[in-house]
Order: structure tokens, then C-alpha cells, then sequence
């Protein structure tokens, strides 16, 4: 197991490398430059200011040099300064926004899990019942409907009509002065509506997915025998089935550890929540070269980890897989 | 966009506010209503579309960042709500006879935020800031056209010019920076961007990037404390979340749309709680046809283009009226607009009648004119995420399409849309806006110097009378005299029609009604924000 982790670690350097070669080369390769939004079509600016910016930032220089530039200081972990007017350091930038859409989107994954999984079960048991059919058509319309949309129906319902939950943002304006259950109260409501909007979409793949992964083993000899053992419904489909039927699910785990720190642009706009979505999709506007580069190669490695992690843990889960790699051919 | 430049102009008011023409009794002059004693206290809150980026003023030229610089810092000079210059830091001013020398005397009272004394060597400090060539500042154009700066005394500031400079007066409203904490540091990167000092009615609290910049009152402002306690800028990117939170009574104002202000808003729960202002804003929208291409060489076309367009009807259609027709480039209620220049009302048969004297006629029969063969047809191209500009597109598609002309609208993402199409005078025509200021000063858009790639003339404008008028029109102080000049300079672009001038929007903002002392001026109603103020009975988040 210890080698093939290495050789799979070293793997992943040329292709960083790669990934950041392209990405590099790509959002240069979009027109305009972080200079524009400064000294574009204001009447104050000189041309000079916009060599002189672009000598501060580097960018006069051939753009293999930046690049060369960008990966000595990613070596040593420096992500560089933004160029945006407050020229902060990037890493500051992301770490700033990574606990709030950390915190939502695994809220949103528990959700997601906590729901669809029983659905999915309950859907694939009773295959074509009616409950398995209004499912359907309810989760599928909550994947075909635009979450801003929702979004903003949800706020108008809960937020304005009922008054019920806040409509935006993550404390209200007077949360230093509640009490400390007050607190967590108040932080709870405001997290209601973006974890439910944000789960929204994920709800129908995963169920569906959970659901055609039951059908699957259901059909199996296995679940035949256990059956034929007299075991009690019950234990057959919670302890036999749902066991193997779960396994696929490590994968889209693994798949969504980079999901992680990746925010939605549309609902952190909406919801007025400082989330990595919108950094990012602010630092594409401005070209704001550093911070998005920053982003791309924060991504990029949780990206590649998250398959790692995925494929170590479907080896230890799954004992197929594990013996397969070390006596091939014996499976 | 375009208002990056807009943090020294100050709208004008029709005083016309919605309240007063209701018939409700309880919907008197909107925060003027009961002569009620000012008083200390209570929370305003405002939403922002965008997190402010840097609180050096110096450094930034974002809308947010300038909301909030305005009420930390002090120029020398402001408008007041008559849109006049007055004293701020500075008690009064003094012209040279020749125009060329400035003159302020500063008030003798001001204290930083953290207690040091304001002298003219923070005046100086600025303006060496602002021509520092290693300070990436947009504003630095003004502080160029002076020679040298003296400070005799601790509260004198003298500005020499080589050549008399009208705008130079405005450029002194610029925000002064301690020079005790940023001299010898590294500006760049001060501390201050974050947390800044200033002379101003408020002080800096806190800034929750993405979240909030909390501003407290000042209470040893050399005007006397403001009113409002506090001051909370909320970071709402949407502004349909704004208006929600608006209607739960969460924000204390906002800029409506023209939808919002004429149809969402008009509930008798909102008019409860709000009330509702409107008054022209600076700036206008027009159609600028890109004079180095042949097709517009000839001025009859684009009259004609001008006579086919029914303002009216976008004016109506794309602000739902909230707006009015622009003749040139000032708006209508300010003294250097000049009302006795050529208009052209929506007039088809004109149209073409000009366009068959410049030589364009239907001779294929489909609809569209020719000449020599080649069809009267060109690309209008505007921004992406700007829907005014995208319906006025359309409308004025279909009226062009009316008299034979065929028009195809592209929209592009800004950055593509400067870089490849305005900066390098590789379009047909365009649909933009201006925004600007009481200042007249327009050379840098029409003056025959500033058509090179990437500057404001880009459509290529050469007048060598309006290249004289607007040299003369900077270099007097005079209003009158200025007038004269920019009379004719207004004139001359009606007839000359090197853009179409479109319209003047209004802005609408609603302002809770718990706040008072509201006084709209022909500067809007925002400019006396230190005299308003929360009846105790009526504050929030008072702790």
C-alpha cells in the first residue's frame, strides 16, 4: 500500500504543474488586465498610471517570466499580493472567506446525506409506488429549479411575509449584544435558508443515485440468500443491502472534498454571504491575477487529494478492490 | 462603471418628491414634517453592492470605498447643497488676480481621528501623495497642472499654476491624509487602507471583509458631533436581496430602480415606513458613432440617426419615465446646461429626408438604404450588465430599422468591450454613459488631443472651435464667462451630433422615515447627512 501511496503522490506534481500551467496561460489569455478597472474611461488617470501599475505588478515582463516569477514563490508556499486596490496578500483573502463555505457546504453535505440516503432506500424498496414517484418528481423539481429563484422565494416567504428566519448575511446587526444562546440561535437562522438552497440541487443526483445503487444490490444472489435464510426484511435491507449499496458513495465524497472550499457565486450573492464564489468570481472580474491563480491551485491540489483519498478508501472498504491490486488475477 | 470619477459630484434634485403628491395626510414633506429638536443617537444603515477595496482615498476609486472616505476624511473645499464650493478644512480661499495662485486658510480647530493637529503641511503631504510617480493613484491629472505648493504658515496653503486651471478649485475637495502616519512609510501598504484616520464627521469602527464597515460618530468634529451615532455599510451583492431586506425594515435606504420605485414600493405598509425621493442624477446615456468610420463622416446621417430616435419613448420605455431628454452633455438643472440649442424631436420623415440628401436610397427594394451599392447598416456595441443600455439598444434598433437603416447590437463583457473594441476605435457606434460633477470641464472627452487609443475621445471628435472653447473654459474662473464658452461648446456638439444624447436618468432613493432633517437641494439629499437625525423614541440599536 505504502509505494503505490508515493507513486501516487509523486503523480500528482507534474500534474499540478500542468494545471497551473494552463490556468496561468488561459486567464492571461482573457482581454483586459487588472489595471483596466483603475485607469479605464476615467478622465483623472494618465497613461503613465498604467505603466506604472503594470511595472508595480510585473506585468511589463514576458509572460513566461511571470509565470516563472509565480512558481518561485508558490514553492515557498507565498501566494503573492492581490491586485486589488487593497493589495493584501492573497492567502489572507482565502483564509478569511474558507471557514463560512467550509461550514456550508458540509452542513450541505450532512443535509444532502441525511435526506437522500433514506430517500433513496425507501424510493428503490418500494420501486414505483407512489411515494416513490412524487419523490421523484419533487426532487427533480427542486434540481431543475434555478436556486436564485428559489432563493429569492424563500426569502420573500420566510424572511419578509413571515418574518420568520433573517433574510441575509451571517449575524444580525446587534449579535455582540445576545446572549450566548442568542447567539448560536441567531447564527442557526441565518444558516437555514443558504444550507437548504445549496442542498437543493445535490438532493435529487444523490437520492436518484442512491436509489439505482439499492435497485442494483437488491437484485443480487446475495440479498437472494439472505432472504432465503429467512432473515426478516428488515435486516436484509438495512444490514445486507444498504451496506454494499453505500459504497459508491465514498467515491462522490472523495469527489466533493475540492466542493469544499469551492462557494457558489449565485446564492453568496444572493444570501449577501462572504463565501469563496464570489471571491473568485470578483478576483475573474478585476483579473485579479494572484488571488484567482490562488483559488485555482488551492482547488486543484484539494481536487487531486480528494481522488487519492477516494481510491484509498474504496480499497479499504471494499475488500474486492483491496485484494484485486495485491494479487491481481486471484479476484 | 463609469462612475469611478464620481466621488466629487453630488446630484441634483427636482424638487419633487413622490410623498408630496400622494394624497395621504400622513405623507407631508418627507423628513421636514414636525419642527422636532435634533437628537443624538441611533443607527443608520445602508446596503453596498461591492465591499470597498481600499480606505486611502488616494488609492482607491471604487463607489464603496468612497462612500465611505467621504464621511472619514475632509477635502479642503465642498459643495454644499446649493452645489456651491464652500470651506471645509479650509475656513475661506483666495483667487489671485491672474487665476494663478490659491490661496486657503485653514481652520485652526481640526484634530485627527487619534488627537494630532491638522496643518498645511498635511495639505502638502497630500498633494505630494497624489504626484508621487511611485503611488498608483487615478487622480493624479488636477495635482499636475501645479507648478509648486508653499505652506507660510501652519494653517496657510498656497497652490501656484503656471496657467490659470478652473477645475483646479474642485481638485482641493480631494480627502487630505495625515501626513503624520504615512510619511516615510510604505503607502502601498499601510495600515490605514484597512483602518484609516481621517479628520471627519465619522471615525473608523470596524471592517468585516465581504460583511460590514461599521463608521461611529466623531464627537470632537470641528463642525459639532453628527447626529447618527453610527453608521453600518452592509456588503449586499444583489439587489434584489437589498430591496428584500428593505421591505422588512433591515436597511434604512437604498437606490430604487425605476420598477421598484413605481411599482414594488408603492404599498401603502412601504409608504409606512419610507419615504421616497427622486432628482436627476449627474450623468447621461448616449449613442456615439465612432467618426472615423466613413459611413458617419457626414453629418446629415447622423441627424438623421438623431431625428429617428423618440426619446420620449425611451425614456418612457426604459425608465419608466424616471428621466428626462439630454441635449448635450450637462444636465438640465445646473446654470452651465443650455437649454437654446438644436433639438431633435422624433421626426421619421426628417430622417430620411436627410439621409436621401446624403445620398442613401432604397434602389434594391428590401427595405434597407444603400449607396454605391453597399447597404446603410452598422453594429451598435454596449456593455454587458448594464440592461438600461441593452433596451435602449433594442428600442433604437427598431426606430432605425423604421427609416431603413439596419442596426445589429452586440453586448460584451467590459474588460473584452474596452480592450477590443473602444480602446482601439474598432466599432460602429456605441450606447454609454457619462457620469461627472457640477464642474463643466469636458476637455478630456472632446478635446481633439485625448483621441489616441485608450483615451475619452475615442470617437475620434476633432473641432478645432470647440478644441479653443474648451481651452479658454479652464483657464477663467468667471461663471458668466465660462457660460459663454460652454453655451457655444453645447451648441456646436447639437449640431455636430458626434453623439446622440439620450437621456438623464433620476435617482430614487427611499430613506426610512425615522430619520429626519432630510432637506433635499438641487446637491440631492445626501449632502447634509451630519444634520440628520433619529427622534430617541424612534432609534434602533442603540447599545
Amino acid at each position: 500500500m505504502l509505494p503505490y501511496l508515493i507513486r501516487r503522490l509523486l503523480l500528482l506534481i507534474p500534474l499540478l504543474l500542468g494545471i497551473t500551467l494552463i490556468s496561468f496561460v488561459v486567464i492571461h489569455l482573457a482581454p483586459g488586465e487588472p489595471t483596466d478597472l483603475q485607469t479605464q474611461m476615467n478622465p483623472q488617470a494618465s497613461s503613465e498610471l498604467q505603466e506604472r501599475l503594470r511595472r508595480q505588478y510585473g506585468l511589463d515582463q514576458p509572460l513566461y517570466i511571470q509565470y516563472g516569477q509565480w512558481l518561485g514563490r508558490l514553492a515557498v508556499l507565498d501566494f503573492g499580493e492581490s491586485f486589488a486596490g487593497d493589495r493584501r496578500p492573497v492567502i489572507d483573502k482565502i483564509f478569511e472567506r474558507l471557514p463560512v463555505t467550509i461550514l456550508i457546504n458540509l452542513l450541505s453535505i450532512a443535509f444532502i446525506l441525511a435526506v437522500s440516503i433514506p430517500l433513496g432506500i425507501i424510493s428503490a424498496v418500494r420501486r414505483n409506488s407512489m411515494f416513490d414517484r412524487s419523490t421523484t418528481i419533487l426532487v427533480f423539481t427542486g434540481f431543475a429549479m434555478p436556486s436564485f429563484w428559489l432563493a429569492l422565494l424563500l426569502m420573500d416567504w420566510f424572511g419578509v411575509r413571515l418574518g420568520l428566519l433573517p433574510i441575509s448575511g451571517l449575524k444580525s446587526l446587534g449579535y455582540e449584544y445576545l446572549s450566548f444562546s442568542g447567539q448560536i440561535l441567531d447564527r442557526i437562522s441565518h444558516l437555514i435558508l443558504p444550507v437548504f438552497v445549496s442542498a437543493i440541487g445535490g438532493l435529487a443526483g444523490f437520492s436518484r443515485y442512491m436509489r439505482s445503487n439499492m435497485l442494483e444490490v437488491i437484485r443480487q444472489d446475495y440479498i437472494l440468500t439472505a432472504r432465503a435464510k429467512g432473515l426478516s426484511e428488515h435486516t436484509v435491507i438495512y444490514k445486507h443491502a444498504l451496506r454494499n449499496a453505500l459504497l459508491p458513495v465514498i467515491t462522490i465524497l472523495g469527489l466533493s472534498v475540492p466542493g469544499l472550499i469551492g462557494g457558489s457565486v449565485i446564492f453568496e450573492t444572493i444570501f449577501a454571504i462572504p463565501g469563496m464564489g464570489k471571491l473568485f468570481f470578483d478576483g475573474v472580474m478585476m483579473r485579479d491575477y494572484p488571488l484567482i491563480m490562488g483559488i485555482l491551485v488551492m482547488g486543484a491540489v484539494l481536487t487531486l487529494l480528494g481522488n487519492l483519498l477516494a481510491d484509498i478508501c474504496y480499497a479499504l472498504a471494499d475488500p474486492r478492490i483491496r485484494h484485486g491490486q495485491q494479487a491481481p488475477g486471484k479476484g | 462603471m463609469l462612475h469611478v470619477f464620481f466621488r466629487l459630484s453630488i446630484a441634483v434634485v427636482l424638487l419633487l418628491f413622490l410623498g408630496a403628491c400622494e394624497s395621504q395626510p400622513e405623507a407631508s414633506l418627507p423628513g421636514m414634517s414636525e419642527a422636532l429638536e435634533p437628537e443624538y443617537g441611533g443607527t443608520f444603515i445602508e446596503a453596498s453592492i461591492a465591499d470597498a477595496s481600499n480606505l486611502l482615498p488616494v488609492l482607491s476609486s471604487d463607489s464603496a470605498s468612497s462612500a465611505i472616505n467621504s464621511l472619514v476624511y475632509n477635502g479642503l473645499l465642498r459643495y454644499n447643497g446649493q452645489l456651491e464650493l464652500e470651506g471645509e478644512l479650509a475656513q475661506r480661499w483666495e483667487v489671485s488676480e491672474d487665476n494663478r495662485i490659491l490661496t486657503f486658510h485653514l481652520r485652526r480647530d481640526v484634530r485627527w481621528h487619534d488627537g494630532s493637529p491638522f496643518t498645511s503641511a498635511d495639505v502638502k503631504f497630500t498633494y505630494e501623495l497624489y504626484i508621487d510617480p511611485e503611488i498608483p493613484t487615478a487622480y493624479a491629472e488636477s495635482f499636475r497642472q501645479v507648478t509648486r505648493v508653499e505652506t507660510p504658515d501652519p494653517y496657510t496653503f498656497v497652490a501656484h499654476y503656471d496657467t490659470p486651471y478652473a477645475p483646479a478649485l474642485l481638485s482641493w475637495a480631494t480627502a487630505i491624509h495625515p501626513r503624520h502616519l504615512l510619511e516615510g512609510t510604505d503607502v502601498l501598504r499601510s495600515p490605514l487602507s484597512r483602518s484609516p484616520v481621517g479628520t471627519g464627521p465619522y471615525r473608523f469602527a470596524e471592517w468585516v471583509s465581504g460583511e460590514k464597515i461599521v463608521l461611529e460618530a466623531n464627537p470632537d468634529y470641528f463642525e459639532g458631533p453628527p447626529y447618527i451615532r453610527r453608521v453600518v455599510y452592509r456588503i449586499i451583492p444583489d439587489v434584489s436581496t437589498q430591496f428584500l431586506e428593505l421591505q422588512t425594515g433591515s436597511l434604512d435606504f437604498m437606490g430604487l430602480t425605476p420598477l421598484q420605485f413605481d411599482r414594488q414600493t408603492d404599498t401603502p405598509a412601504f409608504r409606512r415606513n419610507y419615504n421616497k425621493y427622486q432628482y436627476l442624477s449627474f450623468g447621461y446615456t448616449y449613442l456615439g458613432y465612432n467618426l472615423r468610420r466613413p459611413l458617419f463622416a457626414d453629418k446629415r446621417v447622423r441627424q438623421a440617426l438623431a431625428y429617428a430616435i423618440d426619446e420620449q419613448e425611451l425614456i418612457d420605455g426604459v425608465l419608466l419615465g424616471y428621466g428626462v431628454a439630454a441635449t448635450g452633455p450637462y444636465k438640465p438643472d445646473t446654470w452651465v446646461y443650455n437649454p437654446a440649442v438644436k433639438q431633435y424631436h422624433y421626426n421619421p420623415e426628417k430622417a430620411r429626408q436627410l439621409l436621401a440628401e446624403a445620398g442613401w436610397q432604397d434602389t434594391t427594394g428590401d427595405g434597407i438604404l444603400d449607396q454605391d451599392g453597399k447597404p446603410l447598416s452598422f453594429t451598435i456595441v454596449t456593455n454587458q450588465g448594464n440592461d438600461l443600455r441593452i433596451k435602449t439598444g433594442e428600442i433604437i434598433q427598431r426606430r432605425f430599422r423604421e427609416i431603413g437603416v439596419d442596426v445589429r447590437l452586440r453586448v460584451i463583457e467590459w474588460a473584452t468591450f474596452l480592450k477590443d473594441f473602444i480602446n482601439p476605435g474598432n466599432f460602429d457606434a456605441t450606447i454609454l454613459g457619462w457620469s461627472g460633477g457640477p464642474e463643466p470641464d469636458q476637455y478630456n472627452i472632446w478635446h481633439s488631443s485625448k483621441t489616441a487609443p485608450g483615451q475619452l475621445n475615442f470617437i475620434g471628435f476633432e473641432h478645432p472651435e470647440v478644441d479653443e472653447l474648451l481651452e479658454r473654459g479652464r483657464r477663467v474662473f468667471e461663471q458668466e464667462q465660462r457660460k459663454e464658452y460652454y453655451n457655444r461648446f453645447q451648441e456646436i456638439l447639437a449640431e455636430e451630433q458626434p453623439y446622440t444624447f439620450l437621456y438623464v436618468s433620476e435617482a430614487l432613493p427611499a430613506v426610512s422615515r425615522r430619520f429626519r432633517g432630510i432637506e433635499p437641494a438641487p446637491a440631492g439629499i445626501r449632502y447634509n447627512f451630519q444634520d440628520w437625525f433619529v427622534p430617541q423614541a424612534e432609534q434602533k440599536y442603540t447599545r
